[in-house]
């Protein structure tokens, strides 16, 4: 600890952080634009100017750039002081005097770090009388608007989109005055993390465009501390609705997570919850019916029927569990394939009973050296890529560290750094985004990327399996990888389920036990399908083959399937033959899909926007979303749906449960996996110090005694939340919310998203009451390292065949983010992706049309080349609506 | 039956009657003078000069919400308004009208009146208590300090004109100021009769019982409908009995030139003090509950006191 | 004792001033432009609606009576896709028309509004927007915003240069 001098007022710090994120930190507010807590210090905008002092008894003092200055101990400074307040001022007048008088039409206006500054500062008349500069706007895709005459050249886009997310698409041209921030030429932004330039920017050069098509206020939000649902990472998210919809997507700050970054998945992907293919009634033989009647008809077919359940990994803990007490354990299954079930077991048993402990994507970003296996991660889990960016870095970063420059100077850092980077070994089946950044890239089947890892966990601990008959290169490949793991200090090994291919995963758990013996501090990241995939394996339940034996056989009648459609986890054949065995089919789902299309009983669910629930990522870590919006139709959590229809057929355990908190404390007294999960949100019943909730809208939300008068004069009572302690109006209590539930980022002063600052312990650290979340599976570093010892074949070609593995994309192969109107325009046509040489050796170009068969499932795609996928092999983009499903890796028949 | 009782009765009758159409056509006067004195025009929308706004106002009165608070004490919330009207239409029985018109000529008239109007404080007492609401007590509390306080002097004040009639009956009294009204040897005496009049009948200024700017309503604030009614017509009972009071002990009651009848003398003589309480309540301001008190029993009680011994010795030194 | 009798004669002597009562409906005051009442929507002087849906006087509103919904035209005009203001919740207070940064929401010197349903004082765009620029005759917001819309490009405006060309380097 030191004592900083502000203002002639001693202040406890921690040294060594520079001077604004010291004075942010203990709360003071200081104006700045280029700075970024996750960027770091440019010194570019001379916004944050204080007066630094030699001495006591220095009374002149220099002005300097806070960002720029290291704290040190018994340093005097001042932020009152008169010349860095009139610099200051003097900063903001430069800045505005190109500045347009848009704030009216302009989409950041109650939420723009500029307004915020411009206040802060006192600026308010311009006393410059000339033109301003102008600039042309680009088309820069779905996702983001640009309108270039905002811009206050910050730099922060570039230093995002190019050195922080890897962009390569994006720059700044011309000179002086007149830098344009954009593309060379007009297009989409290629990169998966463009959307987070809407929050990076300080005003409104860069904006959500889909905001922009619904455009509503921050002030007018009714928002909620959510958590994404595209993809098994568990983002925190917060989520704004306004008029019933949903409109906006921001980044909910975690520490330990997402950080204040989110994917364009995550950040897009919401429109489904507004678009037509929901499903907004309740429909009985395609009609639509009442509440009531829906109820006793289930009930009714409860009673006098076989009935199973088939659960979703994209439904909460609290659904599953609801379905599985409403069915019986032993008629509960989990609704994904064998295969996927079987890896999403395999994952749980590696994080559960391992040695080795899963970091968070935090540690992940400090890893510095990183094998991954078998993951394209900027389409599976994009912001673990996002992560791996940062973590390349780390090595080099120890190069500035020996000659003392901090960390957060970055602009010196990359002068150190130049194109240095630290060891990161990308093993997949096609090119990734990360090929650029990759030390050594290893393109091969799955079988062969496995004997690779168990080849690498043999070479660091001979106690592990070896692997016999692996040709030179990759014997060289894996000696490289071992000397990289073994100089490392925190080095991560990343696999997971999208090869679909259990040996690969265990590979990975081999390397990273074998570098745990050798007592290296290293972590072990796996990713699953979707947002809750580890937290339904943790459940448990049936394979689907057991529910199609079941009704082939006669022992079930009747399936009550909740939040998935079949046929993205069951060939059309299979599920087709399943649904037209039911006697009676209930899809409780919130959006049409082939499923729904062919249930006799349809009942509307209610999305992460219209629901609580918890959910478990990929870390293990139980978070909870909250609801955003009470729904104006009968939609409801399925889980709620659930306790009625058990409460109408008379279960006398479903009936005790009235709300949320009931269904978790059983949970977590019940499963002993899930021992604490009652501990992720405060219960329902919990009130702020003031003995007031915790308000959902910001106190200026407007058009509370008009938005409805249109329908009725009266207002209508607001809806009341039994499920947790936040309100959905405006009344509640001002003071900071527990860290699980803030729904939105504000401070006094501080409108824009900058104001999570006031939120955290430190500037860029933990929240104030600790990051939310209860990581669920902390392993235990003692446990006996039993290495995988199943080493697959070395992978063969055959001819005319092609062993198809799945390939992903960020917008189309999640199911529901598909849905979005803005997300679908990125979403890439089908088509099987085989190497030029096996394509050539077929006389087919690329575009082509080829024909196969995998089982039974026909295919007539369009070729595209690569030049690095495996001889032999072919990708199929998995999950794309135009691609049936198929059980994948399997060979595939190619016709003549 | 006997002619006289018949005789009586109809008296009895005429006066209820007189009093209950006068007392709420207060209501209109009371609003056209307030708007007369303060340059605006008040009712004059229903009827001619807006004199239906009496109808209006008393069917409003009928028609809204006989609310009694679940927290009240029921039955003692009901009665209280009752019996502020009793009191004072009871009182009534010793007014002289006229020659004759009179209900009963008690030969202790004045005293029977004291007893009345010091029984008319149950209801505000009563009223304030049961209503269970703070600015109620403190209001009933202000009222019965202020009537009771009040009333000690004005007895004082009209002994000086009993002392000059020699009896306490009204008749005797209003007879006796044949050829001198009291008002001239009995000024002092006057002056404090009318102020602790205003005091007894808690009017502007002296409604500190009510005083709507710091305890809502006071006593009634938990009252509607003719329940406050009730208190609304006592209360102009009330203004109507002090002015008819004032008139017979000390402006000769009936008593007036032969060209009009006695009877109208004494209703324009009312009149006028009536009017002269509306004139008080346009133009003063409510003072503060301290100064009440200390004006009642520092300032008036004194004199009071001197008025009765300066009018007691000149009596002894004449006779 | 004398202020009291002085002051019950002043109040006695306006019994014979002239008095100051209105006779409203027979008679009536000429209000000023400046008097709060009926909320209208003005146009610009090329007759566009002024309105460009930024929120502020919904913000502004201290009884929440005005909610709107903010769209665009395919040129990137903004203008409200609906516009609601609840009269029945309006006090009047003229906040809104002091937070419109475009002159777009204006308090003209009407109040005779009164309805017997509460229902129809709830009024719409249709029924608020007027065929004229209101107080501020001249003005026209997208004269000066840097946003292109239809018939203006960037750097049309009366205060902006043309835009930048990014190739070039001169200085």
């Amino acid at each position: 600890m030191a004592t900083l001098y502000i203002d002639n007022k001693p202040h406890e710090i921690k040294p060594g952080n520079s001077l604004l994120e010291t004075c942010l930190s203990l709360g003071f507010d200081l104006p700045y634009f280029c700075w970024h807590p996750a960027l770091g210090s440019v010194g570019a905008c001379r916004q944050c100017a204080v007066k630094v002092f030699k001495d006591a008894d220095d009374k002149k003092g220099r002005l300097m750039m806070s960002c720029m200055e290291p704290a040190t101990d018994n340093q005097r400074i001042s932020i009152l002081d008169k010349d860095a307040v009139e610099f200051r001022a003097g900063v903001i007048e430069w800045l505005m005097t190109n500045h347009p008088h848009d704030c009216p039409v302009c989409d950041e206006g109650g939420s723009c770090h500029l307004q915020d500054m411009t206040v802060m500062t006192g600026h308010a008349y311009r006393r410059f009388q000339y033109k301003k500069r102008t600039h042309l706007n680009q088309n820069l895709g779905p996702f983001i608007n640009h309108e270039m005459n905002r811009c206050i050249q910050c730099y922060r886009c570039v230093r995002f989109y190019n050195d922080y997310a890897g962009g390569t698409d994006f720059g700044v041209f011309a000179s002086k005055a007149n830098v344009y921030f954009g593309r060379h030429e007009e297009g989409t932004l290629e990169s998966e993390f463009s959307g987070n330039l809407a929050e990076v920017c300080p005003t409104g050069v860069f904006t959500d465009k889909t905001l922009k098509q619904h455009y509503t206020r921050k002030w007018d939000l009714t928002m909620s501390p959510s958590i994404c649902q595209h993809c098994s990472l568990g983002c925190n998210i917060i989520a704004g609705e306004r008029y019933g919809d949903l409109r906006m997507i921001t980044n909910r700050y975690h520490g330990e997570i997402n950080g204040y970054f989110i994917c364009d998945r995550g950040r897009y992907g919401y429109e489904f919850v507004n678009s037509e293919g929901r499903i907004r009634q309740p429909i009985l033989h395609q009609h639509v019916v009442d509440r009531e009647k829906i109820l006793t008809e289930v009930s009714v077919l409860l009673k006098n029927s076989k009935v199973i359940g088939i659960g979703s990994p994209r439904a909460s803990l609290q659904s599953n569990f609801v379905l599985k007490e409403l069915v019986g354990k032993a008629h509960f299954y989990q609704g994904v394939s064998t295969r996927e079930q079987s890896m999403d077991e395999l994952a749980l048993a590696i994080l559960k009973d391992g040695p080795v402990r899963t970091p968070s994507m935090k540690e992940v970003e400090e890893a510095d050296a990183v094998l991954i296996l078998g993951e394209d991660l900027t389409n599976t889990a994009p912001m673990l890529a996002l992560a791996i960016r940062q973590s390349i870095r780390q090595e080099p970063m120890k190069e500035a560290a020996k000659i003392s420059i901090p960390p957060w100077n970055d602009a010196a850092v990359r002068e150190v750094i130049q194109d240095k980077k630290g060891p990161l070994y990308v093993a997949t089946v096609a090119e990734t985004k990360l090929d650029d950044v990759a030390t050594s890239t290893y393109r091969a089947a799955p079988e062969e990327m496995a004997r690779l890892g168990f080849a690498v966990a043999h070479l660091l601990d001979q106690t592990a399996p070896e692997v016999i008959g692996l040709n030179e290169a990759d014997l060289a490949l894996a000696n490289r990888i071992v000397h990289s793991l073994l100089s490392a200090e925190r080095p991560v090994i990343i696999s997971g389920s999208s090869c679909q291919s259990e040996s690969v995963m265990k590979a990975a758990a081999n390397v990273s036990w074998a570098l745990h013996k050798k007592n290296k501090n290293v972590g072990i990241v796996l990713t699953v399908p979707e947002c809750n995939s580890l937290g339904l394996a943790m459940m448990g339940g049936n394979p689907m083959e057991a529910a199609f034996q079941a009704v082939e056989n006669g022992e079930a009648d009747t399936v009550i399937i909740m939040e998935n459609d079949l046929y993205r986890h069951s060939s059309k054949t299979v599920a087709d033959k399943f649904i037209s065995r039911c006697k009676n089919v209930i899809v409780l789902d919130h959006s049409h899909h082939a499923t729904s299309a062919n249930a006799h009983v349809l009942i509307p669910a209610g999305t992460f926007a219209e629901a609580d629930g918890t959910l478990v990522n990929n870390e293990g870590r139980a978070q909870r979303f909250f609801q955003v919006q009470e729904s104006a139709n009968t939609i409801k959590e399925s889980w709620r749906w659930l306790l009625d229809i058990g409460a109408a057929s008379d279960n006398a355990r479903i009936k005790q449960w009235k709300n949320f908190d009931d269904i978790t404390v059983t949970i977590a007294n019940e499963e002993k996996l899930f021992n604490g999960i009652d501990k992720v949100s405060p219960p329902s019943d919990q009130r702020m110090a003031d003995g007031q909730r915790v308000p959902r809208q910001p106190h200026r939300y407007s058009g509370r005694t008009s938005m409805l008068a249109n329908v009725n004069v009266s207002e209508p009572k607001p809806p009341e939340d039994y499920d947790s302690g936040m309100s959905y109006t405006m009344e509640g209590s001002r003071t900071l919310p527990p860290s699980s539930m803030i729904p939105f980022f504000w401070s006094p002063g501080w409108n824009s998203v900058q104001s999570v600052n006031k939120y955290q312990k430190e500037v860029g650290t933990a929240l104030r009451d600790g990051d939310p979340g209860v990581r669920l599976l902390e392993t235990n570093s003692d446990s006996p390292v039993d290495y995988f010892k199943e080493i697959p074949e070395k992978f063969r070609a055959i001819k005319n065949q092609l062993w198809i593995v799945s390939v992903y994309h960020i917008f189309g192969s999640e199911e529901l983010s598909a849905k979005s109107a803005s997300v679908a325009q990125r979403v890439p046509g089908s088509y099987l992706l085989i190497h030029r040489n096996d394509s050539e050796a077929l006389k087919l170009t690329e575009g082509e049309i080829i024909e196969f068969q995998i089982k039974e499932q026909q295919y007539r795609l369009p070729i595209k080349w690569s030049d690095s996928i495996a001889q032999g092999t072919a990708g199929l983009p998995i999950g794309l609506n135009s691609v049936p499903y198929v059980d994948l890796p399997a060979w595939g028949i190619l016709k003549k | 039956m006997d002619d006289a009782i018949i005789h009586r009765l109809w008296i009895i009758a005429g006066v209820l009657a007189g009093l209950l159409i006068v007392a709420p056509g207060l209501i209109w006067l009371e609003r056209r003078m307030l708007a007369l004195w303060q340059d605006r025009y008040g009712p004059n929308r229903a009827g001619p000069f807006g004199l239906l706004i009496v109808l209006a106002d008393t069917l409003k009165l009928f028609f809204k919400e006989d609310w009694i608070p679940p927290f009240a004490d029921k039955f003692v919330f009901v009665i209280a308004p009752t019996i502020v009207v009793v009191t004072v239409l009871l009182s009534f029985i010793v007014v002289p009208f006229a020659p004759g018109v009179m209900v009963s000529d008690l030969n202790i008239g004045i005293l029977y009146f004291l007893a009345m109007s010091s029984l008319g404080a149950y209801s505000i007492i009563l009223g304030g208590w049961a209503s269970n609401n703070k600015y109620s007590l403190l209001g009933a509390m202000r009222g019965a300090a202020q009537m009771i306080s009040y009333e000690v002097f004005m007895g004082l004040s009209m002994m000086g004109v009993v002392l000059l009639s020699g009896s306490f009956s009204l008749n005797t009294i209003v007879e006796a100021q044949k050829d001198m009204w009291f008002i001239i040897p009995q000024f002092a005496g006057f002056v404090i009769f009318l102020i602790a009049g205003i005091a007894e009948t808690h009017r502007l200024p002296f409604d500190i019982p009510e005083s709507e700017s710091e305890l809502i309503a006071g006593f009634h604030s938990e009252y509607s409908s003719m329940k406050f009614g009730l208190f609304f017509v006592g209360e102009y009972l009330g203004i109507i009995l002090i002015s008819s009071l004032t008139v017979s002990l000390y402006f000769g009651g009936w008593l007036g030139p032969d060209f009009l009848p006695p009877l109208l003398w004494f209703c324009l003589k009312t009149f006028a003090f009536i009017c002269f309480f509306i004139l008080l309540r346009a133009s003063l301001p409510r003072p503060r509950y301290d100064q009440l008190m200390e004006y009642g029993w520092k300032i008036m009680l004194p004199i009071a006191l001197l008025n009765l011994v300066v009018t007691a010795g000149v009596i002894l030194m004449y006779k | 004792m004398f202020s009291i009798v002085r002051s019950l004669w002043i109040t006695f002597l306006h019994m014979f001033h002239k008095r100051e009562t209105v006779q409203y409906p027979e008679q009536k005051n000429k209000l000023t432009t400046r008097w709060r009442g009926r909320i209208v929507l003005t146009r610009d002087p090329d007759m566009g609606e002024r309105c460009v849906g930024c929120y502020l006087c919904a913000a502004a509103c201290p009884v929440d009576c005005i909610s709107l919904q903010a769209t665009e035209d395919e040129s990137g005009r903004r203008y409200p896709e609906f516009f609601r203001i609840n009269f029945s919740r309006c006090i009047f207070c003229g906040f809104c028309e002091e937070a419109c940064p475009t002159y777009a929401i204006q308090l003209i010197p009407d109040f005779e509004m009164s309805e017997y349903n509460r229902q129809n004082l709830v009024y719409e765009k249709n029924e608020l927007l007027i065929d004229g620029p209101g107080k501020h005759p001249g003005y026209n917001f997208y004269n000066i915003a840097g946003v292109a819309i239809s018939g203006k490009g960037k750097g049309e405006n009366d205060n902006e240069m043309p835009p930048i060309d990014t190739k070039s380097l001169l200085p």
